[in-house]
C-alpha cells in the first residue's frame, strides 16, 4: 500500500478490472510482494494465526447460531441439542468453545510480542492502538457469547459483570437495569447479548482491516527493533513469509486440535453444564481463564467503584504506552533493564491470572493472594506509569547492528541475496 | 441477587460460612469438605479409550430398575439406545426397552388427557420418546426425597468436578465410617464424597440388587462402575466418534506439517 505498486495486469479482464476496482493489486501489494523484514521469528506468526482465529469463530459461530435458541428457558437445552443431535454439532461447538480460549492466547502472545519488541513505537503507535480495540472488542464479544449458553456460570457471570456498572454514582443502577432490559438478568438480557455477540465479530473484522492497513504503511517491526534501510534487508511476503506462516499455524491447530478432540472441556467449568437457576449461586464465580488478571485486580480492592475504575483503568493504560516508553531503542534485546521489568510485568499478569481463580479468601504459603493481586496490580500499574518512562531515561541500551541483513547475514550481506 | 459491594459480599460469605458451620451437626472444627474422588480406572479414559458395551448395557439396567426412580434423565431418548458409540441395543432390543416403559399419553380424539378419575392416560414408549421423569415437577421430587432434590442424571458427569470417578465414589461411599464425634443430620446418609458429608439419597446400591443377565457378579462396586459408565456416556454421547474423527484429524495435520517444514526449510536455506 505504501510505495509504488509494481502489480502488472497480464490478461484483459484484469486490466479492465484494475481500472475498475483495483482489488488484485491491493491483494497482490499487501499479500505477494510486500517487502517484509527478513528477520521475523516464530512471534510474528500470530498475526496470520489471529486472523485465522476469527474466521474459525465467525464461520463456526454462524452455523451455531442456525441451530441456537437465544431464549432463557430453551437457550440451554438448545445447546445440548447441537452436541447430541445435529450432525457433528459436537465438533462446530468445541471448536467455538475451545476456540475462544485459542483467540486469546494467541492476542496475549500477539501483545506480550509487540510490548518486548517495541512495536508500538513511532511510527506504529496506532497499529497498537487499533490493537487495543480489536483487544477490547474481543473480551465484549467473548462475554457475551459465554452467557448464551445459559448455564450456571453464564448466568452468574453476567449477574456479576453487569452489577460493575451499578457501582457508577447516582445513575449506576439505572443503567444496569438498562442493560439488563428488566431488573435482572434474564430473557431480554439473553437475546440482546445473542444480538450483540453475533455483530461484534463483523466489527472487530472491520477493525483487522484497519490494523493491516495501517501495518502496511510503515511495514512490520522486526525482533531487532531498527528500520528497514536497504532492499537487502526484506524478502517479499510471498512465498517467504505464506509458506513459514503457513507452517506454525498448523503447528497451532496441532494444539488447538488436541483441545477439541482430546480435553473440550479443559477451559471450561463444570457448572456451566448446569442450567442457569437464579435462586442457587454457584460457591465460586469465576470468568473465563482470559479476563482472570482484570477480575483478580477487581476483587483485590475493597471498594466497589474504585475497583472497577482500576480495572477499566488497567485497559485504558495500554492506549498510552506509545507515549509512555520515553526509550529510543524499541527492541528490549538491546534494552538490558528493560528486559527484566519486562519478564517481572508477564510474572506480575499470571500471578494475577492466579489469583482470579482462587477464591477470595484463599491463602497460599500463609499468605493472603488477595494482598498478591494487590501487589501485583501495583506492579502492573507502575510498569506503565513509573518504570517506563524512567527507565527510558536511566538507561544505556546495547549498540544496535548497523542493519538487518547484517545482523542475519553477517558477511554474506555484501553479497545480494535474491 | 443485587450483589453488593464486594466487602459486604465478603461479610456475607464468612457469615454464611460460620452459620452452616455452627449449625451442622459436625462442629469440632475438623471441615467436611468433600473426599477427593477414589481413583477408579475407566474404559473410557486416554486418548482411544471407548465405553464398554457390556458395561453400558449393564449400566442401562441399573439406571431403569434402581435410579429412574428417583432421578430424571431428560436430554437421553430411547433412540440413542441403538446409536454406534452407545450401549448399541440392537433396533429390537431398543424398541422393546422403550416399550416397557409407560408415558405420558397426548390428548386423545376426545381431547382428554386424563381416563373419567383423573388418572392420566399412559402409552407404551416409542423410540422417539425422551426418558420420562419419575416425578411431574420439582415440587413433588422434592416431596418425595425429604426436601432434596435428585438431579437429572444426563449430563451429571460433565456438571461435577471429578466426573466419573465422583458419581462412581458417591455410589460406593455409603459404608465407610464417620469418624467419632459426627452427628447425621436428621433423615440424612453419611457420604464423605459429597460436600458436606451428608446426602439426602438413601444408598441406592445393594449386592445382588439387580440380577444381570450375562452372568456378571453384581456386587455394589461393580454395578457402580456400569451405571457410572453409562451415565458418563449420557453426558457425552459423541465421545468415540470425537476421538476416532481426532485421530484422523492429527494424523492429517502432523504430515501437513511435516511437508511445511520441509517447504520452509528449503525455500528459507539461503536467507538466514
Ligand atoms: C430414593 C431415591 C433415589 C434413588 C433410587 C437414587 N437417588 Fe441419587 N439422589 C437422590 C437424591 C434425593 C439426591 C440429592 C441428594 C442431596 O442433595 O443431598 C441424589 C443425589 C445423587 C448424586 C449426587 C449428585 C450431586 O448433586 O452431586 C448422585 C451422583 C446420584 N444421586 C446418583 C444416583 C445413581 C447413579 C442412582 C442409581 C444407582 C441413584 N442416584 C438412585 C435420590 C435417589
Ligand atoms: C470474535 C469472535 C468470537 C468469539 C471470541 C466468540 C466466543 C464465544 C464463547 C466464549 C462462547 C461460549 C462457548 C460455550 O461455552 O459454549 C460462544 C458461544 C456462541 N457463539 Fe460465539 N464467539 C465469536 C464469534 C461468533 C459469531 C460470529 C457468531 C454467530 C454468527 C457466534 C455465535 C455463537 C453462538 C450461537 C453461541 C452459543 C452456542 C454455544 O454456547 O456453543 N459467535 N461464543
Amino acid at each position: 500500500m505504501s510505495g509504488p505498486s509494481t502489480y502488472n495486469p497480464k490478461s484483459g479482464f484484469e486490466r479492465w478490472l484494475d481500472a475498475r476496482l483495483p482489488l488484485p493489486r491491493l491483494m497482490h501489494d499487501t499479500m505477494s510482494t510486500f517487502p517484509t523484514p527478513r528477520n521475523l521469528n516464530i512471534w510474528y506468526t500470530f498475526g496470520g494465526i489471529l486472523t485465522f482465529c476469527l474466521a474459525v469463530q465467525i464461520v463456526t459461530g454462524v452455523v451455531l447460531a442456525m441451530h441456537y435458541v437465544a431464549n432463557a428457558n430453551l437457550a440451554f437445552d438448545s445447546v445440548e441439542a447441537i452436541m447430541r443431535e445435529v450432525n457433528y454439532g459436537w465438533l462446530i461447538r468445541y471448536m467455538h468453545s475451545n476456540g475462544a480460549s485459542m483467540f486469546f492466547l494467541a492476542v496475549y502472545i500477539h501483545m506480550f510480542r509487540g510490548l518486548y519488541y517495541g512495536s508500538y513505537k513511532n511510527p506504529r503507535e496506532l497499529i497498537w492502538i487499533i490493537g487495543v480495540l480489536i483487544y477490547l472488542l474481543m473480551m465484549a464479544t467473548a462475554f457475551f457469547g459465554y452467557v448464551l449458553p445459559w448455564g450456571q456460570m453464564s448466568f452468574w457471570g453476567a449477574t456479576v459483570i453487569t452489577n460493575l456498572f451499578s457501582a457508577i454514582p447516582v445513575v449506576g443502577n439505572s443503567i444496569a437495569t438498562w442493560l439488563w432490559g428488566d431488573f435482572a438478568v434474564g430473557d431480554a438480557t439473553l437475546n440482546r447479548f445473542f444480538s450483540l455477540h453475533y455483530l461484534l465479530p463483523f466489527i472487530i473484522s472491520g477493525v483487522v482491516g484497519l490494523h493491516i492497513w495501517a501495518l502496511h504503511v510503515p511495514g512490520n517491526n522486526n525482533p531487532l527493533g531498527i528500520d528497514v534501510k536497504s532492499p537487502q534487508d526484506t524478502v517479499p511476503f510471498h512465498p517467504y513469509y505464506t509458506v513459514k506462516d503457513a507452517f506454525y499455524l498448523v503447528c497451532f491447530i496441532i494444539l488447538f486440535a488436541a483441545f477439541v478432540f482430546y480435553s473440550p472441556d479443559f477451559f471450561g467449568s463444570p457448572d456451566n453444564y448446569q442450567p442457569a437457576n437464579p435462586l442457587v449461586t454457584p460457591p465460586d464465580i469465576v470468568p473465563e481463564w482470559y479476563l482472570l488478571p482484570f477480575y483478580a485486580m477487581l476483587r483485590s480492592i475493597p471498594n466497589k467503584l474504585l475497583g472497577v475504575i482500576v480495572m477499566g483503568g488497567a485497559i485504558v493504560t495500554l492506549v498510552f504506552i506509545p507515549w509512555l516508553d520515553t526509550s529510543r531503542v524499541r527492541s528490549c534485546r538491546f534494552r538490558p533493564l528493560m528486559k527484566q521489568f519486562f519478564w517481572a510485568f508477564a510474572v506480575a499478569c499470571l500471578l494475577l491470572g492466579y489469583c482470579g481463580a482462587q477464591s477470595v479468601d484463599a491463602e497460599r504459603f500463609g499468605v493472603p493472594l488477595v494482598w498478591v493481586a494487590r501487589i501485583a496490580s501495583l506492579y502492573y500499574f507502575a510498569f506503565f506509569w513509573l518504570i517506563m518512562p524512567v527507565i527510558g531515561l536511566i538507561e544505556t541500551p546495547k549498540k544496535l547492528p548497523a542493519s538487518i541483513a547484517q545482523s542475519v547475514l553477517g558477511d554474506n550481506a555484501a553479497t545480494p541475496a535474491e | 441477587m443485587q450483589l453488593k459491594t464486594h466487602a459486604s459480599r465478603l461479610a456475607l460469605g464468612l457469615a454464611l460460612g460460620s452459620a452452616l458451620l455452627a449449625g451442622s451437626a459436625y462442629a469440632e472444627g475438623t471441615d467436611t469438605k468433600r473426599h477427593h474422588p477414589k481413583d477408579e480406572k475407566f474404559s473410557f479414559e486416554g486418548p482411544f479409550g471407548t465405553y464398554d458395551r457390556g458395561e453400558l448395557q449393564r449400566g442401562y439396567q441399573v439406571y431403569k430398575e434402581v435410579c429412574a426412580a428417583c432421578h430424571a434423565a431428560n436430554h437421553l431418548s430411547f433412540h440413542n439406545l441403538d446409536e454406534p458409540g452407545g450401549p448399541e441395543f440392537s433396533e429390537a432390543q431398543a424398541k422393546a426397552l422403550a416399550n416397557a416403559v409407560r408415558i405420558q399419553a397426548e390428548p386423545n380424539d376426545k381431547g382428554e388427557t386424563t381416563d373419567d378419575k383423573g388418572v392420566p392416560l399412559m402409552r407404551p414408549g416409542t423410540l422417539a420418546d425422551h426418558f420420562p421423569a419419575p416425578y411431574a415437577n420439582e415440587n413433588a421430587a422434592r416431596a418425595n426425597n425429604s426436601g432434596a432434590l435428585p438431579p437429572d442424571l444426563s449430563m451429571l458427569v460433565k456438571a461435577r468436578e471429578g466426573g466419573a470417578q465422583y458419581v462412581y465414589s458417591i455410589l460406593t461411599g455409603f459404608h465407610e465410617k464417620p469418624p467419632a464425634g459426627f452427628k447425621l443430620a436428621e433423615g440424612k446418609y453419611f457420604n464423605p464424597y459429597f460436600e458436606g458429608w451428608n446426602i439426602s439419597m438413601p444408598p441406592p446400591l445393594t449386592n445382588n440388587g439387580v440380577s444381570y443377565s450375562d452372568g456378571t457378579k453384581a456386587t455394589i462396586e461393580q454395578q457402580a462402575h456400569d451405571v457410572t459408565t453409562f451415565l458418563a456416556w449420557a453426558s457425552e454421547p459423541k465421545m468415540e466418534e470425537r476421538k476416532r474423527f481426532g485421530f484422523g484429524a492429527m494424523v492429517f495435520l502432523i504430515m501437513l506439517a511435516g511437508v511445511l517444514f520441509m517447504a520452509y526449510r528449503k525455500l528459507w536455506k539461503d536467507q538466514h
